[in-house]
């Protein structure tokens, strides 16, 4: 049997609490935070991803945004982020692409 | 998390609590607001311990309980690369123990017998109760063998298994097919949707394919659907099966069952008998049991009613219904991606009724499935889900989503890493 997840490692229970920490519930956007646990299931909890998905915790606001208008746009080719992007009006990418941008990698 | 951890946690929420006051941008509710209040999940599957772990990593003072009957999770998801040889039971089987000691989740391995939502308690099967303040139900499906009597029987059963829960007869089938001559027949019947998985029949057939290519290629492979076509990612599929197995996998629509004859392996189907050496019957699904049991079951005697900004039940207070137990929103799957989204609804709203913010009004989840099509190549198909206020539902947003231009490798990776934070996501 694994144990849950063997590659993240014990390392990873201290950054997500670190992160957690660095920004404090009332200061967030929670509405964001909601919207943006759903991306965790392929990028990983925060963000945070293990293998081949890309990480998005951490990462400029800035790059983000564009990468998922790109995606949107068709601009950018994808396998399959072209298909999420275009749910989201770019609002809320912006204030999800903010919230990913200030998680600790 | 550890006590130092936890303890400087709660000085900073108190701390940030006390700067910001009551005057928060998103409500009223000071942070560590949920204090002592008790959540109890049933379930600990993909809704269950996402919603449990959410609770926890963003209400850290809100106390959360795990009632599940097993010891370990065993993943539906990837289970399929176990009958196709390519994975282990144990590369889908699970500890609890990151959700108890990184998370604080309280897990009871137990059974629920009852749960009385006036006294807000349920009620064990080693006679004790547990009070919640929220109830989460998230118990998966359930089989309805009463149009199936000759499935019946628990040996019946293990002869002609299901395979559609992850576990012993995920093994069992697997069994079966290595124990298959060469030259045999893989039969699976599929029930009308709704059911768990729509893309699950069909990866499942190709990777009996994958083994019979190299193991039993003189083999053949009957999918008998009660649907009229394929019910997901059809033309990838179909394609797939082609070039990569041509000639050893047939599809059969309408495939109305009958009943079953387990001892000699017959699927009797409203257009003749179907008699295979490996038979693979995956029967109407309905709600868990406890599920019934409590009364939350209120569409077409199957499925629970539920409030999607919060997942709460449309029948009793307090109680939130999650994953394949719900009755589906419009175009949405029963699959666990889905249940992960649930259980993030499901927390968020738990947290905000907790503590007094407002609830999202405009919930947006996700799903994607992925499904391989070989050892090297997978497919997926994806979708947007946002809540319609006009229509009270989650409805899919016009224009996203989709299926995969082709398979191939890059997909497969992605599969991999998918599965890997999915489990990380709700274990981890």
């Amino acid at each position: 049997m694994r144990s849950a997840i063997p590659r993240t490692g014990a390392w990873c229970a201290g950054l997500a609490l670190a992160a957690t920490v660095a920004v404090p519930v009332a200061a967030q956007d929670v509405q964001a935070r909601a919207w943006a646990a759903s991306c965790a299931a392929c990028h990983g909890t925060d963000g945070r991803s293990t293998g081949a998905v890309p990480p998005l915790a951490g990462r400029p606001k800035a790059d983000l945004l564009r990468a998922m208008q790109d995606f949107k746009s068709g601009k950018r080719s994808a396998t399959i982020m072209h298909q999420h992007a275009k749910g989201y009006t770019d609002a809320e990418l912006e204030r999800i692409a903010d919230y990913f941008s200030k998680v600790s990698r | 998390m550890s006590s130092l951890n936890r303890r400087e946690f709660m000085k900073r929420l108190a701390a940030a609590g006390a700067a910001v006051g009551a005057s928060s941008l998103y409500g009223c509710a000071a942070p560590g607001a949920g204090a002592g209040a008790r959540v109890v999940v049933i379930g600990g599957g993909w809704g269950g311990c996402t919603a449990g772990k959410y609770i926890r990593k963003w209400a850290p003072e809100i106390e959360v309980t795990v009632v599940e009957r097993n010891p370990t999770f065993i993943s539906c998801p990837i289970s399929n690369w176990v009958i196709g040889g390519i994975k282990t039971m144990g590369d889908v089987t699970f500890s609890y123990d990151n959700l108890m000691k990184r998370w604080g989740v309280k897990m009871v391995r137990d059974d629920v017998t009852a749960v009385d939502p006036g006294k807000r308690q349920v009620r064990l099967a080693s006679g004790g109760t547990l009070g919640y303040d929220r109830l989460i139900v998230s118990p998966g499906i359930d089989f309805m063998y009463e149009g199936i009597p000759g499935l019946k029987n628990p040996a019946a059963q293990e002869r002609v298994p299901h395979a559609w829960k992850a576990g012993p007869q995920t093994a069992a089938l697997r069994r079966q097919l290595e124990a298959m001559r060469n030259g045999g027949v893989y039969a699976i019947w599929i029930p009308v949707a709704p059911y768990r998985c729509p893309p699950g029949p069909y990866e499942r057939a190709s990777m009996v394919a994958h083994y019979f290519k190299q193991a039993k290629p003189r083999s053949k492979i009957l999918i008998l659907d009660a649907n009229q076509d394929i019910q997901s990612k059809k033309p990838l599929f179909t394609k797939a099966w082609n070039e990569i197995y041509p000639g050893m996998i047939e599809y059969r629509p309408n495939s109305e069952l009958v009943d079953v004859d387990a001892k000699s392996l017959t699927v009797k189907l409203l257009g003749g008998d179907v008699k295979a050496d490996v038979l693979n019957v995956a029967p109407p699904q309905k709600a868990g049991e406890i599920a019934h049991r409590i009364g939350l079951v209120n569409i077409n005697n199957r499925w629970c009613g539920i409030d999607w900004r919060t997942m709460e039940s449309t029948v009793h207070k307090n109680v939130h219904v999650l994953g394949d137990s719900t009755f589906s929103a419009p175009g949405m799957p029963k699959s666990g991606h889905m249940a992960n989204q649930h259980g993030k609804i499901c927390a968020d709203a738990v947290i905000a009724l907790l503590t007094g913010r407002p609830v999202n009004e405009e919930p947006i989840i996700s799903n994607t499935c992925y499904s391989l099509v070989s050892d090297k190549e997978a497919i997926h198909v994806a979708s947007v889900h946002k809540y319609d206020k006009a229509q009270k539902t989650l409805v899919p947003v016009k224009g996203a989503g989709g299926i995969s231009k082709e398979r191939n490798a890059l997909e497969f990776a992605y599969t991999q890493a998918w599965a890997d934070n999915l489990w990380a996501d709700m274990l981890g």
